[in-house]
């Protein structure tokens, strides 16, 4: 049984899926197999009855957790998707790399990478599973979010957005992200993994050594959290009393790195 | 199968509002700070922001994200926050204050339950202080509790607090907003923000995080009638399913479902979901959710289902009240783009009532322009009839947006119906269509037979223009290409039908061969007519009887005229017959009435 708040949010993101998918032609979403994108998309069957009408979009930096690629394979077979993998791989040639600087390195391999491939394919309308909870620029986000011509985020500018109507109309060569998890939180996230008994990859879970995963992004700037909850039962648990950011563990968290990532295009 | 444990936890959306600068985000940052409800670290790092910029802490840099809030110390844009206190959750949001930003505002208020409306106590009530509170008004939200902040400036004196009380009620009174509470606090020092003030001994009311405690949660729209605004139909696998979220009441399958304003009417087979054991067979106000239908009618995405008893208001033109953000000027006359849930159509303004002065009420100068950020009261028409509810019936269904170009512009409630010159048509075509006996062939079945779907080509123009030729040679051509076409001329009527009548009841005349050309369509025919003695308001008059079959209106002239309104096509007669019939088949198959190849099978938009 999922308790009646989890009901509600899953209720608006399906109906943003749904405007979404009514409004942009050419539309995708962007799958990182970590939880949220991974609900986003168990969402996304559900907003079109065990269907998913749009390519999922994986960015391969390069540096992602082997365990990542495993799992990306077995579900995109299972579930019948459509996988479109970007690259940047003239930056990569050039040897970027972490140790260039953080910042540096998720503009080139992450928000270029992300920009060449919506460039290359035309994508008007790109899903994220971006939350509010997760950061303070976030916080401030739109449901439906537009970027410039150069993918730029004009947060000064945003769209009014009331009573479920959003930015579905746009100049050309501009696109629109879309946020269905805007509203929801970590806890909600594993709560609606835990009602629907979602898949989940087993990095989230401590496997004996004390340590475990709570937010995925490349190998090299995540670190593992000190943590024993091997199920999601234990997580949740271990949620309600945390006092500890979830981004705690993500390098591009530290000072105004997210702000200056965000505004140029960052996820 | 995982479960959840179920908790009693409920949640609400409440928005802090008020004049720039009085202190809200320092009122939300304080309340999370001395609840103890911010990640370790956090007070910390604004604390190192504010050392580096040499100001002092400021509580209201843990939600201003950005630099440039925080160097202007303003709020720009709204933050959506997550505050968890005694088993009730919230998602608080910061609105900001200042004018250039009233519609972030907006954003942040019109998904709240209830809001906090701030005042500085030396400052007192100021212009958005009662902006705000007119729009917290028109936005529905009625719980209301008015924080009177920065009551260390004015020595936390009792009379100071009183007068703000006294005069912002009587304001409220006016809108019909009761607030519940009136709360002295100095946000910046923490009095009566998550503790009871020694300072202000003289008031024996909650603190802040009380007050949160007592707002209500709305009730839930079930019990009222039921409105299903279509947002799609889906065709993924062999189900078709009519998928939309529900704005209030109930649907069960085996319940008869009116479709409006197409009067389409099926019963409820099914009710679809994913991953949901066991298969739900009803779905309530708030759910997202998709149906199908015992039968395969022609719907499309912005109708809306109810009840056959309680089905909405349909009208091309209504009452209301809208407040305006966009770029330009709202202008009498200009073409806007009307949203009403999932309802797209072209309107505009065609009167405006008065000018709202949101700071004392009074009506302004009459004008032909409403400037950004004014509240208005207006009558708006749109293209073509839409069903919607007055607000104060149906929220979801009684309120729309207008976009301006790419924008979202403006945000309006219904507040009065305005019956049209086709409000009676309309009602006819209604009663009809409902009461409608349907045999065991439906429109889909002989469309699948036809080859195509039923629509009416009507045929306008002068004397000598070679109107009733092109309509000879379209319904020749069709006919000839294996449709299923016939030719309608108004002169039939007279001698039969019109028999009765007295030559000069030119309406009459008009509703029978509305009437007629109704039920030629219901056969699934392509309807090509001429109608010399009918002018333009009559043409919109057999619109409204045979709505929503495809029409195409197509003018023939001699001279370089303009062609009546709401012509598809026009043409110079007399001459190029075969070009213009040609046109016109075209035009039938982008309207998806005509599949694109003969032989082919149709591509409806019912997909069939
Ligand atoms: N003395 C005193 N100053 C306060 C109090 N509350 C807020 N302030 C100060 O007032 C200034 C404005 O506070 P904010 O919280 O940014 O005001 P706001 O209402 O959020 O402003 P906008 O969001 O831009 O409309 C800041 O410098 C605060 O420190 C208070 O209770 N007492
Ligand atoms: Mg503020």
């Amino acid at each position: 049984m999922m308790n009646s708040h989890l009901r509600q949010l899953e209720d608006q993101s399906v109906y943003i899926f749904r405007e979404a998918y009514k409004h942009f032609d050419n539309l995708a979403m962007l799958w990182s197999m970590g939880k949220d994108s991974t609900v986003l998309l168990w969402l996304a069957r559900k907003a079109f009855f065990g269907h998913v009408p749009f390519p999922l979009l994986h960015i391969d930096t390069s540096y992602k957790i082997p365990a990542m690629i495993e799992y990306r394979d077995r579900f995109a077979r299972e579930w019948r998707l459509e996988l479109v993998i970007g690259q940047n791989k003239e930056a990569l040639a050039k040897g970027m790399n972490p140790t260039l600087g953080r910042v540096e390195c998720c503009t080139a391999l992450k928000t270029n990478g992300l920009k060449n491939l919506i460039a290359e394919k035309g994508y008007q309308g790109i899903i994220l599973g971006v939350r509010a909870d997760e950061e303070g620029t976030r916080a401030k986000e739109r449901y439906f979010s537009p970027r410039d011509k150069h993918g730029d985020w004009d947060f000064r500018e945003q769209p009014p957005e009331l009573w479920d109507q959003f930015k579905t109309t746009f100049p050309e060569g501009t696109h629109i992200r879309i946020h269905p998890l805007l509203d929801w939180t970590e806890i909600n996230i594993w709560e609606y993994i835990r009602a629907e008994n979602i898949p989940i990859i087993d990095l989230y879970f401590d496997k004996g050594e004390g340590t475990r995963y709570r937010s995925l992004g490349c190998a090299p700037c995540t670190t593992p959290i000190k943590s024993t909850a091997r199920t999601v039962d234990e997580i949740i648990e271990e949620l309600r009393k945390t006092t500890v950011a979830e981004r705690s563990g993500r390098a591009q968290d530290e000072g105004r790195g997210m702000e200056l990532l965000r505004k140029d295009g960052y996820m | 199968m995982a479960t959840a444990i179920a908790r009693p936890t409920e949640h609400l959306n409440i928005v802090i509002v008020g004049h720039v600068d009085h202190g809200k985000s320092t009122l939300l940052g304080r309340l999370y700070a001395d609840t103890n409800s911010l990640p370790e670290g956090k007070l910390d790092k604004v604390r190192d922001i504010c050392r580096q910029q040499g100001k002092a802490f400021e509580y209201a840099f843990l939600f201003d994200a950005f630099l440039e809030e925080q160097e202007q110390g303003i709020t720009i844009d709204t933050a959506r926050t997550f505050f968890k206190w005694q088993d009730r959750h919230y998602i608080i949001i910061d609105a900001p204050g200042h004018k250039e930003f009233l519609k972030n505002m907006i954003s942040g208020a019109a998904r709240a339950e209830a809001a906090l409306l701030v005042i500085d106590a030396q400052e007192g009530i100021k212009e958005q202080s009662k902006k705000h509170g007119y729009l917290l008004s028109l936005l529905g939200i009625r719980q209301v509790a008015v924080v009177v902040n920065k009551m260390d400036l004015v020595g936390y004196r009792q009379d100071v607090f009183e007068a703000i009380e006294k005069e912002y009620r009587e304001f409220l009174s006016q809108l019909k907003v009761t607030p519940e509470r009136f709360v002295p606090v100095s946000a910046k020092l923490g009095d009566n923000i998550a503790n009871k003030s020694a300072n202000m001994p003289w008031y024996g009311g909650t603190t802040v995080l009380d007050s949160l405690g007592l707002f209500r949660k709305e009730t839930s729209r079930e019990q009222q009638p039921l409105r299903f605004p279509v947002q799609d139909v889906y065709k993924f696998d062999a189900r078709r399913v009519i998928a939309g979220r529900i704005a209030a009441g109930r649907v069960k399958v085996g319940d008869r479902l009116v479709f409006s304003p197409s009067n389409k009417s099926a019963l409820v087979k099914t009710v679809e979901a994913f991953n949901v054991e066991p298969v739900p067979t009803e779905a309530t106000a708030g759910q997202s959710t998709g149906i199908t239908l015992d039968e395969q009618i022609f719907i499309e995405r912005g109708e809306i289902a109810s009840r056959e008893d309680s089905a909405p208001l349909v009208s091309t033109t209504f009452r209301c009240n809208l407040f305006w953000m966009g770029r330009h000027p709202l202008e009498v006359g200009k073409k806007y783009l009307l949203r009403l849930a999932t309802r797209e159509v072209e309107c505009e303004v065609a009167i405006i009532h008065r000018i709202i002065d949101a700071s004392d009420l009074a009506s302004r100068e009459t004008r032909t322009i409403v400037g950004r950020n004014e509240v208005a009261e207006l009558t708006i028409r749109t293209k073509a009839p839409i069903a919607f509810d007055l607000y104060s019936d149906s929220e979801v269904t009684g309120r729309f947006v207008l976009v301006d170009q790419y924008d979202v512009s403006g945000g309006g409630i219904m507040t009065e119906m305005v019956t049209d010159e086709h409000t009676v048509l309309r009602e006819e075509a209604r009663q009809r269509d409902i009461a409608w006996v349907k045999g065991d062939v439906g429109a889909d079945d002989r469309a699948r037979h036809f080859g195509h779907r039923a629509a009416l080509v009507l045929i306008t123009g002068g004397r000598y223009t070679g109107k009733s030729f092109l309509a000879r040679r379209l319904e020749g051509q069709l006919v000839a290409d294996g449709r299923h076409s016939y030719l309608l001329d108004g002169a039939n009527l007279r001698r039969g039908l019109d028999a009765d009548m007295a030559e000069e009841d030119t309406k009459e005349t008009v509703r029978r061969f509305g009437e007629v050309a109704r039920l030629l369509i219901d056969t699934g025919l392509i309807v090509v007519s001429t109608t010399n003695a009918f002018g333009g308001a009559d043409h919109q008059a057999i619109r409204t009887l045979v709505h929503p079959t495809p029409v195409i209106a197509v003018h023939m002239s001699k001279a370089e005229e303009e062609p009546p309104p709401n012509t598809d096509l026009a043409f110079p007669g007399p001459k190029d017959y075969e070009a213009i019939a040609a046109q016109i088949i075209t035009e039938l198959k982008t309207r998806g009435v005509l599949a694109e190849a003969l032989g082919a099978k149709p591509q409806f938009h019912y997909s069939i």
